[in-house]
């Protein structure tokens, strides 16, 4: 079972490459971008076959590991097969 | 009195952290590898410098998670002195040693150069030897350094007197560029609440004998050697 990462900073937290990012692309010519915010995904494969066990699984990993929850944001998506 | 240095896979000040530690204290200090927990009765712990696992994930977080760093949380809950120095103040934060977190410089540069500190408070085994309101030169090695920490967090350093260091000019103003990462509220070092742990971007380590450029950070180590003493 996969289970699909995505963690990002959170709202008020400064990102800087993310500003880095937005000056490039308007630099390159893409107009309109209004906010560019820049963050991490990370895939696992898990062997647990109980869709919601592999879920907390992955929860408890971001709190310990994956994510930084002083400043990050993280999100769960698990893809069954 | 007896040190240890913590050694993880890419640190690179843990050498200079010995050499300054055996020439202020005279005492023995141990090299102790990240992946060995079991560690010798010590009077200081040293986090130090560099590039633990690659900065792997975030500045730290890796080493945060070693064995080595389980049995630092036990000594410093139980009062050993702890500094983190650079990447080693970034474990300390990973670690929950320390609230908040060094983030990415604000001008996304790696920054290699001296910086003046005012000394904020002198009540602590690692600033007792200093003056408040001391400007110091120290040099900064870093890329991630622009402390960040929530309102309450910066609300309870403030008022438990817990930052150690703010960046300054060479005459001790706050601003005008002195901060080189753009960390909130100029910090350069912050104390926990029981103020046996210390973590700091700059490298007093670095400064202790006057053939490399300075003593400002020997002070230091001279007030940890009469504090255990």
């Amino acid at each position: 079972m996969k289970a699909k990462v995505h963690v990002t900073l959170k709202n008020g937290v400064l990102d800087p490459q993310g500003k880095a990012v937005q000056h490039a692309l308007a630099g390159l010519g893409f107009e309109g971008v209004e906010d560019v915010r820049q963050g991490k995904f990370i895939e696992l494969e898990l062997s647990e076959t109980d869709p919601a066990k592999a879920e907390a699984q992955a929860e408890e990993m971001c709190k310990k590991l994956l994510a930084n929850t002083v400043i990050e944001n993280y999100a769960v998506e698990i893809i069954e097969g | 009195m007896k040190s240890a240095v913590i050694v993880f896979p890419g640190s690179n000040c843990d050498r200079d952290a010995k050499v300054a530690l055996e020439d202020v204290t005279g005492g023995e200090v141990v090299m102790q590898w990240h992946g060995d927990a079991d560690m010798p009765d010590v009077d200081l712990i040293v986090v130090p410098g560099g590039f633990s696992y690659g900065d792997y994930l975030r500045c730290g977080a890796i080493a945060g998670n070693s064995p080595v760093m389980r049995e630092v949380k036990k000594r410093a809950d139980a009062g050993t002195p702890v500094i983190g120095i650079c990447n080693g103040f970034q474990v300390l934060t990973e670690v929950g040693l320390l609230p908040g977190i060094l983030m990415r410089n604000a001008n996304l540069k790696f920054v290699c150069k001296d910086v003046h500190l005012s000394v904020e408070t002198e009540s602590s085994v690692f600033t007792g030897k200093y003056k408040k309101g001391q400007v110091i030169r120290i040099p900064v090695a870093h890329h991630d350094g622009n402390y960040f920490a929530d309102e309450n967090t910066m609300k309870a350093l403030n008022d438990d007197d817990r930052i150690a260091f703010r960046y300054v000019s060479a005459d001790g103003k706050r601003g005008n560029g002195a901060n080189p990462n753009g960390s909130m509220d100029d910090i350069a070092g912050i104390l926990n609440e029981k103020r046996n742990v210390l973590g700091m971007m700059p490298h007093p380590e670095r400064l202790v004998d006057s053939a490399l450029g300075g003593t400002d950070g020997r002070p230091m180590f001279e007030g940890l050697l009469a504090a255990v003493s």
